[in-house]
């Protein structure tokens, strides 16, 4: 063995590269800051990835037996060609099923690799091996196995596979709790030494599953960012677990950074719903809807006051400040380019344009803003809730494209509605608004929306992007 | 390494982690939640550990599909990253430099 393969065979050495590799990872997110430094950042993140995958390379044994390289060539291979071509072709409006199915094949593969690690330990130590990595182990295992199969109920409902309205189970409660129970209780089973190991690993592996798909099946659109950032956690967190297990820095380092994150997006978002993330956990929307809203039914409401793209463009042309507050309905329409063109429109007549996003708006964190950064709107005409609230009394017109329960004012002015609490867009302060929607159907969560029936609002009805562009070509003919 | 010490670390992580993340703004959430999908895909270097210690047509079955899981995330994540990251920073009246086009290369 040459010296060289002395030196970058070292422990020390492979650990060192171990360190500069989540080192990077770090520097790399910090570059996330803002919009310029952040694409750098992004870049630095995937050289440290690729220095920690040669450092494993390196590492004595890894590469011993003649099958070995080559099933590792495989699942690289197979890995790649889905990733790249997944990668290329998402569509923008598509980003929050990728980021859910992205979740869950990392937590099975958190999973997977819990199992056979749990499956050697077994095979070498048998009841004696109460070591030190059999905690974080049966940890990942657990985690890891939940956020796969509840990220890929996410994938499904947000893909529409699966109905992205609440499934109520019966009992369901109860069952998650043992289920919960099931998982912890077998876990220290093992970790107390059994000696039936390989069956209650199957075990608790099964259970997880079956919880993972439980919690996730009963939760409404709505609150899908709140699930999403969730998952994102346990799996980052099961990662790090991973990494304590296998002795790997850079293993450990990285899966915290995701927890972190994916704790602070979810604390982010169930603040921005007012509901609290046991609470989402437990039931959707849906389970509030049963109990009676204490707010004036639909018919004491008034009338509705459809207007026509025509008047919407007239409107909107001798308006002095519009803002546009987008929602879902925007990312199902695919309307975000045409949005663009009406607000550079709006802009060639004087008007000045702001976008008020809602936190929540959309189907997971800082949705709304990267279909309005694909289309090229500039990102500082966006404003942020608490940004833009104090505005609306200033603003002549505000339109909603797409977006129901963030605009509610319900949410502010009935205790008795499901969401009442919830911060919103004041949009009902403004001079006056138009709602563009497909028809008067209630928003995800099912829930009535007053806004509609304010003598201010005027409704415009159809696809939101047709809409969009009928306005638009309205106001360019003005 | 020492239980206790690669404990330390994580509690160290989490706290840079939570120093780091609380700074990004609200508009990049999304990317940030898919850069940070391309993280955690680390664990593929898992699979790649196990691998020469694996018996049976299951274990070596199950770490290729741990493996292909892991660089899904790693590849497809930071690809998809970078490409709504060059949306952000595409700005017609930014001063500085050509329009970047979108680079693909990993």
């Amino acid at each position: 063995m040459s010296l060289a393969t002395i030196f970058i065979q070292h422990t020390n050495f492979i650990d060192a590269c171990y360190i500069v590799a989540f080192s990077l990872f770090i520097y790399g997110m910090s570059g996330l800051t803002g919009p310029r430094t952040a694409v750098r950042g992004n870049k630095i993140a995937a050289v440290g990835m690729a220095i920690a995958f040669v450092a494993t390379l390196l590492t004595p044994h890894v590469l011993s037996g003649s099958s070995t390289p080559w099933l590792m060539a495989l699942g690289l291979v197979i890995g790649t060609a889905v990733g790249v071509p997944a990668a290329r072709n998402v569509r923008m409006t598509a980003m929050p099923q990728m980021v859910a199915l992205f979740n869950g094949v990392g937590g099975g593969a958190v999973a997977i690799i819990a199992w056979i690690e749990y499956r050697h330990h077994f095979a070498s130590g048998g009841a004696l091996w109460v070591e030190k990595s059999e905690i974080p182990t049966l940890f990942a295992a657990i985690v890891g196995s939940i956020s796969f199969w509840g990220s890929n109920i996410a994938f499904g409902k947000l893909q529409e596979i699966l109905p992205g309205r609440p499934i109520k189970l019966p009992g369901q409660t109860i069952v998650n709790g043992a289920l919960f129970v099931i998982c912890v209780g077998s876990a220290i089973v093992l970790a107390a030494g059994t000696h039936s190991q390989g069956l209650f690993i199957v075990g608790i592996l099964l259970a997880a599953a079956v919880l993972g798909n439980m919690v996730v099946l009963p939760i409404g659109g709505a609150d899908m960012p709140v699930v999403i950032s969730l998952l994102n956690a346990f799996t980052g967190l099961s990662a790090a677990a991973t990494g304590v297990a296998l002795n790997n820095t850079a293993l450990i380092v990285a899966g915290m950074i995701v927890g972190a994150s994916g704790t602070i997006l979810t604390n982010l978002m169930a603040k921005a719903m007012n509901r609290s993330v046991p609470a989402i956990v437990a039931g959707g929307f849906g389970g509030a809807i049963a109990a009676p809203a204490g707010g004036p039914g639909a018919e004491d409401r008034g009338p509705v006051r459809s207007t026509s793209a025509q008047d919407v463009a007239i409107q909107l042309s001798y308006a002095r400040q519009v803002v546009i507050a987008p929602g879902y309905g925007m990312a199902v329409a695919q309307a975000q380019h045409a949005v663009r063109e009406l607000e550079k429109a709006l802009e060639a007549k004087g008007v000045t344009v702001k976008f008020a996003i809602h936190p929540v708006a959309g189907r997971m964190p800082g949705h709304m803003n990267v279909l309005l950064a694909e289309a090229d709107v500039p990102y500082d005409l966006l404003r942020e809730m608490d940004e833009i609230n104090p505005e609306f009394p200033r603003t002549d017109v505000t339109l909603v494209i797409g977006a129901n329960d963030v605009t509610n004012p319900a949410a502010k002015n009935e205790p008795g509605s499901p969401i009442y609490g919830m911060p919103i867009l004041e949009v009902n302060e403004s001079g006056s608004v138009i709602v563009l929607k497909r028809s008067m159907a209630s928003g995800f969560a099912g829930i009535d929306n007053p806004l509609f029936y304010d003598p201010k609002t005027a409704m415009l009805f159809g696809d939101a992007k047709q809409s969009v562009s009928d306005v638009t070509s309205e106001v360019k003919a003005l | 390494m020492s239980t206790i010490t690669e404990i330390a670390i994580l509690v160290l992580a989490a706290f840079v982690g939570f120093e780091v993340i609380s700074k990004v703004p609200n508009t990049l959430h999304t990317p940030l939640m898919s850069g940070t999908n391309a993280i955690h895909g680390i664990v593929l270097l898992g699979g790649l550990l196990l691998m020469h210690e694996a018996h049976g047509v299951l274990e070596h079955a199950l770490l290729v599909v741990a493996i292909a899981f892991g660089t899904i995330n790693v590849v497809g994540g930071f690809l998809v990253t970078d490409r709504m990251l060059g949306m952000f920073k595409r700005k017609p009246d930014l001063p500085e430099g050509p329009p970047d086009k979108e680079i693909e290369g990993q």
